[in-house]
């Protein structure tokens, strides 16, 4: 018995991929079949184009984010110093 | 009766990555940042009587971190012979001679504007993050500004990696309505 090639994808998969393209975490087929994917679907077209602008914006801001463990030191200070103030 | 109410139950959820996104654009060192911040919330519980309520509560803060931020330069800057030039000392006998402008000079450096848009840039991003279901934000931030491998947010929140991207989808098509009426 043959073995049949799945080109098509359907679009659920292919903003998953989509998605995962934005992290580099989608394989070659995978980046293969979701390009395909995009020569007939303008709705998946549309949302990579948001997608890859999203992206870059979020590269551009350079943006920085306080890290969990010192989001929760600064919480539990923050915390105290509340109970203090709430007892006082 | 004021527009505005305190409630600094959710200060450090709410705000604590917009304050320190602005401060560290600002002093460009982490752990300076965090210090700050902290200060900045510890002050804002103190002097909770003269809130008005005329500002929303984010600008009555970042208005107390303006003026920490200027306190610590003032520090820095206070003792005598403390300014310091930063040029890195370079040793190497190739480029010995020559013109100590070229070192320093950084013919490719951000002008103050593309700094500041970056800035509110940034601040925007924060804003419409603030906006998403609690789930969504702590994934959308770990993975897409903090680029933290999929797997360890797996393993750290305990989640399937299918559910992960079912949390990403739906962030990022959030995240992208948000910004679409003045960043795209």
């Amino acid at each position: 018995m043959s073995k049949k090639l799945k080109i098509g994808i359907p679009c659920s998969e292919a903003s998953l991929v989509c998605d995962k393209s934005q992290y580099k975490e989608s394989s070659f087929w995978e980046k293969v079949k979701h390009n395909l994917h995009l020569l007939y679907c303008k709705a998946c077209r549309d949302y990579a184009k948001t997608n890859n602008k999203l992206s870059s914006i979020i590269a551009q801001s350079k943006l920085r984010c306080m890290d969990k463990k010192n989001k929760e030191c600064l919480k539990n200070e923050f915390n105290k110093a509340l109970k203090e103030e709430n007892f006082n | 009766m004021p527009k505005h109410l305190l409630n600094p139950n959710k200060w450090i959820d709410l705000y604590a990555d917009y304050l320190f996104n602005f401060t560290i654009s600002r002093v460009n060192d982490r752990e300076m940042a965090q210090d700050l911040v902290q200060e900045t919330f510890l002050a804002g519980l103190k002097s909770m009587k003269n809130f008005k309520g005329e500002a929303s509560e984010r600008t009555w803060l970042i208005s107390i971190l303006k003026r920490k931020i200027i306190d610590h330069y003032r520090k820095i800057n206070s003792i005598k012979g403390k300014a310091e030039v930063r040029i890195t000392s370079n040793n190497d006998s190739e480029t010995e001679g020559d013109w100590l402008e070229e070192r320093v000079a950084d013919p490719f450096d951000k002008t103050a504007e593309d700094t500041m848009q970056n800035t509110e840039l940034g601040e925007a991003i924060l804003n419409c993050l603030s906006k998403l279901p609690e789930k969504q934000s702590e994934v959308f931030r770990m993975k897409s500004i903090e680029g933290i491998e999929t797997e360890d947010i797996c393993n750290e929140l305990n989640i399937t990696a299918s559910n992960l991207w079912v949390i990403i989808h739906r962030a990022r098509t959030a995240m992208a309505l948000c910004l679409k009426e003045n960043w795209f």
